[in-house]
């Protein structure tokens, strides 16, 4: 590995968060784990995205109808595992349950289910349309889950406890950030391999220029969508973390708000990075958490914040700080 | 949330189905009135300039915001009217000199991303001037009575002003850019930019201009739904959802479109919200079927959307070039 700056800002910024518990011990603020256990899961959402958007060139503006998705997959599975009573009766029976081995992967797969349809329709079409259809699927999901009065509807639901992991204490919030940590870590290396496999050029190179991609014989749809698919089972994966976070799960999850955060998110630490999401969940929640101690409108400040980012900072705060040797271009 | 608001000024009239049905028809109409002033202004801003603009309801609030002010404190709707729609033109233009114009080179995410903090600012901004609780604006006195256009249904002339003067407004924009010199040279500039300022048009100006008709309907559009919604931070949110629902499937850039997406997406609305209801309690048990059919009702302008952009990509009726 050549230690150049890049390779210097990933260091510092893993060994920053491997220690971060036990700072905050040393400065007795346990607060700091729970919002740092916040921002790994923003982190985790963000980086799906960035598969999609950086790399597939796919601006969505629905990605967090899967991150709600994956919350409400849990809350709903260990709300009946709680109360003992079965999910469906019919055409099979399917019971509650409160592991997370199990969960989990529900989440997931139907997270992943659910991008799978949406995805299928709206990559029939491109630019403008295709950020409306995914903010149009958001909304309906939006509005199913807030007329789902069994499940809370409007006011959301909360979760009893936190889902139960062999060896692991969820419930110990230091056990639970380095979980969060150590799913954003094992979810990076997964991203890094494939954007650097066959399939990731592919989907790099029908960003670039999609008919040419056609012409050389690639299924660009078919690549598109398992892209579009992948990014939607990570956000549904980061939802069942929040989820649990959080104990409480309500429709605000999928708000079409919290898409354009996740995309912030990813356009301020810098588009089709590895680590440039990370940087810019950290940077958004922090900056939140920071201005709302001086004031309550701090709204008024990070908005222009942002149209400052856009016409002056077009990387990405993870390009200025990597400098030119950043991931791509 | 718009839907709580619009539900409780609807007056139902159980006893007559088919005089039921021309009400709502006529809600329908009025929602879709307020639609098209809102997208009117945006398809043509994303028509001629290539700019997603998601603050476009920023300035429907500020025309709310300040139409509801100087309607208290004057007691004159017709001069909050007045205050309102320059308000609203003035903020959109000084927007688009020292923001937007940047951003027509960029790509449409930088777009997204800028005019999405423009929200947040304005919404605070409201939040600081006129405090977190919404305002409540009255219908004027002159309009409260109802009219019965039709024998046996009356109705609020209130909400017939408002079918009226997005009329007037329709006609006014067709013969704006049919029949003058401005509305030829806004056509010139938007099919090819180069061009036209080779010819003498000064598209910087043009450009600001159109902007800021843009955002006087918006504007309009806001100080108009005062009455029958309430004046809040972030009511531009919720309706500017269904502006873009409403251009993407009339089809981005036509006003025609403009005006055919925001009826049926009106229309689709209201008669959604006032007989799934009635239709699915034919099947279902009441409480069990008024559930299902809020839920079908708030989703059906997306599935609607969704269907038309899966069948016509480009829309109903996509502007030419």
């Amino acid at each position: 590995m050549v230690l150049n700056r890049q390779t210097l800002a990933i260091a510092t910024g893993a060994v920053f968060f491997l220690v971060l518990p036990g700072l905050a011990g040393l400065a007795e603020e346990p607060y700091l784990v729970t919002l740092f256990s916040r921002i790994l899961i923003y982190a985790l959402a963000a980086v799906s995205l960035d598969l999609m958007l950086g790399f597939g060139g796919m601006v969505s503006l629905g990605h967090a109808a899967f991150f709600g998705i994956g919350a409400y997959a849990v809350c709903i599975f260990s709300f009946h595992g709680f109360e003992g009573t079965p999910i469906l009766s019919w055409p099979f029976q399917l019971d509650g349950n409160q592991s997370g081995l199990v969960l989990w992967p529900a989440a997931v797969l139907l997270s992943g289910a659910a991008a799978a349809v949406i995805g299928a329709l709206s990559l029939r079409t491109t630019g403008m349309h295709f950020i409306m259809i995914t903010l149009a699927f958001a909304q309906m999901l939006y509005y199913f889950f807030v007329s789902l009065e069994a499940y809370g509807g409007d006011d959301g639901i909360s979760l009893f406890s936190r889902n139960t992991l062999p060896g692991i204490d969820l419930g110990n919030d230091i056990q639970f950030y380095y979980l969060c940590l150590a799913t954003l870590a094992v979810f990076l290396f997964f991203f890094n391999r494939l954007i650097h496999s066959r399939f990731g050029m592919v989907i790099r190179g029908s960003k670039e220029n999609e008919r040419r991609m056609k012409s050389l014989g690639f299924p660009t749809f078919r690549y598109r969508l398992a892209c579009f698919i992948i990014a939607g089972a990570g956000a549904g994966l980061a939802g069942a973390l929040i989820a649990n976070q959080t104990e409480y799960v309500s429709p605000g999850l999928m708000h079409w708000t919290r898409s354009g955060e996740i995309l912030v998110m990813v356009l301020l630490g810098g588009m089709g990075t590895l680590f440039g999401p990370v940087l810019g969940a950290a940077t958004l929640l922090l900056l939140e958490e920071l201005l709302s101690i001086y004031t309550e409108h701090w709204m008024i400040f990070l908005g222009p914040f942002l149209v400052l980012v856009v016409l002056f900072a077009r990387r990405g705060l993870y390009g200025m700080i990597a400098g030119s040797s950043g991931d791509h271009d | 949330m718009i839907r709580r608001y619009r539900m409780s000024s609807i007056q139902f009239n159980w006893y007559n189905p088919m005089l039921l049905f021309i009400e709502q028809l006529l809600n329908g109409l009025q929602l879709g009135i307020t639609l098209f002033l809102l997208s009117a202004g945006l398809t043509l801003v994303f028509g001629i300039m290539q700019v997603i603009n998601l603050a476009h309801g920023s300035f429907y609030m500020i025309g709310a915001y300040v139409g509801a002010t100087v309607t208290a404190r004057t007691g004159s709707f017709i001069l909050g009217i007045l205050a309102a729609l320059p308000a609203a033109a003035l903020a959109g233009m000084i927007v688009e000199v020292l923001v937007l114009r940047r951003l027509y080179q960029k790509d449409h995410l930088d777009q997204v991303l800028a005019t999405f903090g423009m929200i947040m600012f304005f919404n605070e901004l409201t939040r600081i001037i006129w405090g977190r609780q919404p305002l409540f604006m009255d219908v004027p006195p002159w309009l409260t009575g109802s009219i019965e256009l039709i024998p046996g249904v009356p109705y609020p002339s209130y909400r017939i002003a408002v079918i009226a003067a997005g009329i007037l407004v329709g006609g006014f924009l067709y013969l704006l850019f049919t029949r003058t010199r401005i509305g030829m040279q806004i056509r010139a500039g938007a099919s090819n930019r180069e061009m036209a300022g080779a010819l003498g048009v000064n598209i910087r100006l043009l450009y600001t201009l159109v902007f800021g008709l843009g955002t006087l309907l918006a504007g309009l559009a806001g100080v108009m739904a005062g009455p029958i919604l309430a004046v809040e931070a972030g009511m531009g949110e919720s309706i500017l959802i269904l502006t873009f629902v409403v251009i993407v499937i009339g089809g981005i850039g036509s006003i025609r479109g403009a005006l055919a997406g925001a009826l049926l997406v009106g229309l689709v609305d209201t008669l959604g919200r006032a007989f799934l209801p009635i239709v699915l309690r034919l099947f279902l048990s009441a409480a069990y079927a008024d559930g299902i059919a809020a839920s079908m009702a708030s989703m059906s302008v997306y599935i609607l959307m969704a269907t038309i952009l899966v069948c016509r990509p480009r829309g109903l009726l996509p502007a030419h070039g």
